[in-house]
């Protein structure tokens, strides 16, 4: 460890020490001091951890963060509607710097079956209901910044999708990050899809500070029991000058469907870890992923999915777009293990480099215990096709619209394979929204 | 007298360090079908790309002017928003955007570029729905990605269906009839046709006198190693149909030694 890193862990744990709630349920106590402790030990990974050798956190480092919400006022029902996609009915939660705010909230008008609750509330009312589950997937002892997220460990959603449920409407999370001074916001969520039910739940992390500069620590656990079938979908709309990191971690049951989209439109520094643990027979996970990385931006995605038993399957996509200096890493683990006969796993990540600045690190990494197994991944890295532009500019479209026509195209196949139409085209019109900021003349 | 529609004047060209174009003098007055025919490489899709303003293709000397302007100092898309159409050798499939919204940007940035109003969602299908009749377009091609996975003759027509669309004053068609059956061919030049009229001109390249048939041209001109060698009536093309493209580059090859 550097000493600026030394003395931003420091840092950090000063600030836990601050907040450190009251209330003192022994399992929950047990689980932020675990967690403490495995933070002190572990630190700020530097870019000597083989885990995270593109990734540099320096300029992370430099940063001092202030607890969530000291300078900030609660955004207004407008406001948060406004950053949330109006478009479909859902349920909507809405989250301030981390803490649930029921007034801007908006349970399913369809009053659908799926209960959603404030994690801080659960955790007074009835924390003895989260021991079996929090903490379970999400070690501390190996993410350095699990274990920060869970030595704060305050409030988030807790999501309940009951026995057999059907729920046709999708719950929307929205974490909204506030307020121009750099703070630490972690917000937690714990979804828990029962036997033989089935829902979507969209987790969106977007910034209306105008700063930026926040560093935001996400955790969910993910627990899918036998025949349940969850669409999850995360959005990272983050401020080009904020840290995002995340931490997702899911584990299957027999025969239960999990579709995975992470959609990350930008950020200083964003590191994904998403992991899934096929547990039983028969499960299936999909697991798509599209990022785009401007001028300054670095976006990291890690996924690990491990075959623990036979007759998986596992499917991941992950696209990459890449402008300006912006840096884009993709690590695929897959691990099948001795056991996991008649595994399927797919997995692939093409990615397109729209600058000569732009850069990509990619690399699958199958572990592949088992004999009986069907196997496949690629990457590619592509530039815009010259003779596409030219076609679409032969018709009059002019070169900028033309090019972000191709972009939209590339991604198009992350978008649509959405589990919600409208939330499909809205994304496909923030993403041109998004392609119009760069920078005219920044092309190669 | 007003300005041709479009005046080349000693076009001379590379592509890839090759010398391609080797001095083309070419007018074509409203209202004129011109044929351009020639064997494998001599330099025909060049010419339509040098007027299209493809990149790659270097213009080292002569000049043309369309309408009077100098159509060299244009941007591709600059040309297409005033008239100039190219229907694709080769057209190019685009995976993830749909043939619609690629069509309804078109034909919005050619209206936008004459000050006229955009067309919105319902108008468009209207105008689509009637050019589309014309050649016999099948419906799904127009929600699915651009030309992916397109046949041969499903391309062509996508390329004369964008032109119906466009409704360009000049219309560049390369060998639009190569590998098309004679129903597909006959498709294609009933689109031609359909935009034929007394202020529009068009540039149909050919292998074939086949196309000719079905539009007949007011000339003929055949070009051999980047020269127009031969011009004539549309009798030039069954002539060279008779004795096939032997005697022409046996021609060109005295001419340039
Ligand atoms: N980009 C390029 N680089 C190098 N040579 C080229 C390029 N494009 C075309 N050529 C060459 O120029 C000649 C004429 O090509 P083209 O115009 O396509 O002929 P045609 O359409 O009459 O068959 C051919 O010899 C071809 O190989
Ligand atoms: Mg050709």
């Amino acid at each position: 460890m550097s000493q600026a890193h030394e003395a931003a862990r420091d840092a950090l744990l000063a600030l836990q020490a601050e907040a450190t709630p009251a209330q003192e349920t022994p399992f929950v106590a047990r689980l932020r001091a675990e967690a403490r402790d495995a933070f002190a030990a572990q630190g700020l990974p530097t870019t000597r951890w083989e885990e995270w050798r593109y990734t540099s956190l320096a300029r992370l480092v430099e940063s001092r963060f202030a607890l969530e919400g000291e300078d900030t006022a609660t955004p207004s029902r407008e406001e948060a509607e406004s950053v949330a996609f109006p478009v479909f009915a859902c349920g909507l939660f809405v989250f301030v710097n981390g803490q649930f705010a029921p007034s801007l909230s908006r349970p399913a008008t369809a009053g659908g079956p799926v209960r959603v609750e404030s994690l801080a509330r659960v955790l007074t009312e009835s924390p003895e209901t989260l021991e079996p589950w929090l903490g379970q997937l999400a070690s501390s002892k190996e993410h350095p910044f699990v274990a920060l997220a869970t030595s704060f460990l305050s409030d988030g959603a807790v999501v309940t999708v009951p026995r057999s449920a059907d729920s046709q409407t999708p719950i929307h999370l929205v974490f909204l990050t506030t307020g121009d001074e750099p703070h630490l916001c972690q917000p937690r969520v714990l979804i828990r899809a029962e036997r033989g039910s089935r829902a979507l739940v969209i987790q969106d992390f977007v910034s209306i500070s105008k700063q930026g500069g926040h560093l935001r620590n996400a955790v969910s656990e993910v627990f899918l029991e036998d025949d349940a079938d969850l669409g999850l979908v995360t959005l990272q709309r983050g401020h080009p000058r904020s840290f995002l990191t995340t931490g997702l971690f899911a584990r299957q049951e027999r025969n239960s469907r999990f579709a995975s989209h992470v959609v990350t439109l930008g950020g200083q520094l964003v590191r994904n870890e998403l992991q899934v643990t096929l547990a039983g027979e028969g499960a299936e996970c999909r697991l798509d992923g599209l990022f785009v990385a401007g001028d300054g931006e670095v976006i990291d995605n890690h996924t690990l999915v491990d075959h623990a038993v036979p007759h998986c399957t596992s499917a991941e996509l992950y696209k990459g777009i890449l402008d300006g200096d912006g840096k884009g890493v993709f690590r695929g683990r897959v691990v099948v293990r001795p056991d996991a006969q008649k595994t399927a796993a797919d997995q692939s990540n093409p990615n397109l480099l729209l600058s000569d600045g732009a850069e990509i690190d990619t690399k699958p990494q199958l572990e592949i215990y088992a004999d009986d197994v069907r196997c496949s991944h690629g990457s590619a890295i592509g530039r815009l096709d010259e003779d596409a532009l030219f076609y679409l500019r032969a018709r009059g479209l002019g070169e900028e619209e033309a090019r972000r026509l191709l972009v939209s195209g590339f991604a198009a196949e992350v978008l649509r394979g959405l589990p919600d139409e409208a939330l499909s085209s809205t994304l496909m019109e923030e993403l041109r929204k998004r392609l119009g900021r760069r920078e005219p003349g920044a092309r190669a | 007298m007003t300005s041709p529609l479009l005046e080349i004047k000693g076009l001379t060209a590379t592509a890839g360090e090759n010398q391609i174009l080797n001095g083309i003098d070419l007018v074509i007055q409203p209202g004129e079908v011109h044929a351009v025919m020639g064997p494998n490489g001599s330099g025909k899709s060049t010419l339509a790309g040098a007027l299209a303003g493809r990149p790659g293709i270097e213009i080292t000397g002569g000049s043309v002017f369309y309408q009077g302007k100098d159509l060299l100092g244009l941007e591709p898309e600059e040309r297409a928003r005033e008239g100039v159409f190219l229907a694709f050798q080769y057209p190019v499939e685009i995976p993830g955007v749909t043939n619609n919204y690629f069509l309804k940007a078109a034909v919005n940035a050619g209206r936008a570029h004459r000050g006229e109003e955009e067309l919105d969602a319902m108008d468009f299908m209207a105008l689509v729905k009637e050019k589309a009749a014309i050649v016999d377009m099948p419906k799904d091609l127009m929600s699915r990605a651009i030309n992916e996975g397109f046949s041969g003759g499903e391309k062509k027509r996508n390329e004369v269906l964008q032109m119906l669309l466009l409704e360009p004053k000049l219309a560049v068609l390369d060998e639009t009839d190569s590998g098309l059956d004679i129903d597909a061919l006959r498709v294609v030049a009933s689109g031609a046709n359909a935009l034929r009229d007394a202020d529009r001109g068009m540039l149909v390249i050919t292998h074939y006198q086949r196309l000719l048939e079905y539009i007949p041209p007011d000339f003929v001109h055949v070009l051999s190693g980047g020269r127009i060698v031969r011009s004539g009536g549309k009798e030039l093309a069954l002539e060279l149909e008779e004795k096939g493209y032997g005697w022409i580059e046996d021609a060109a090859e005295g001419s340039a030694s």
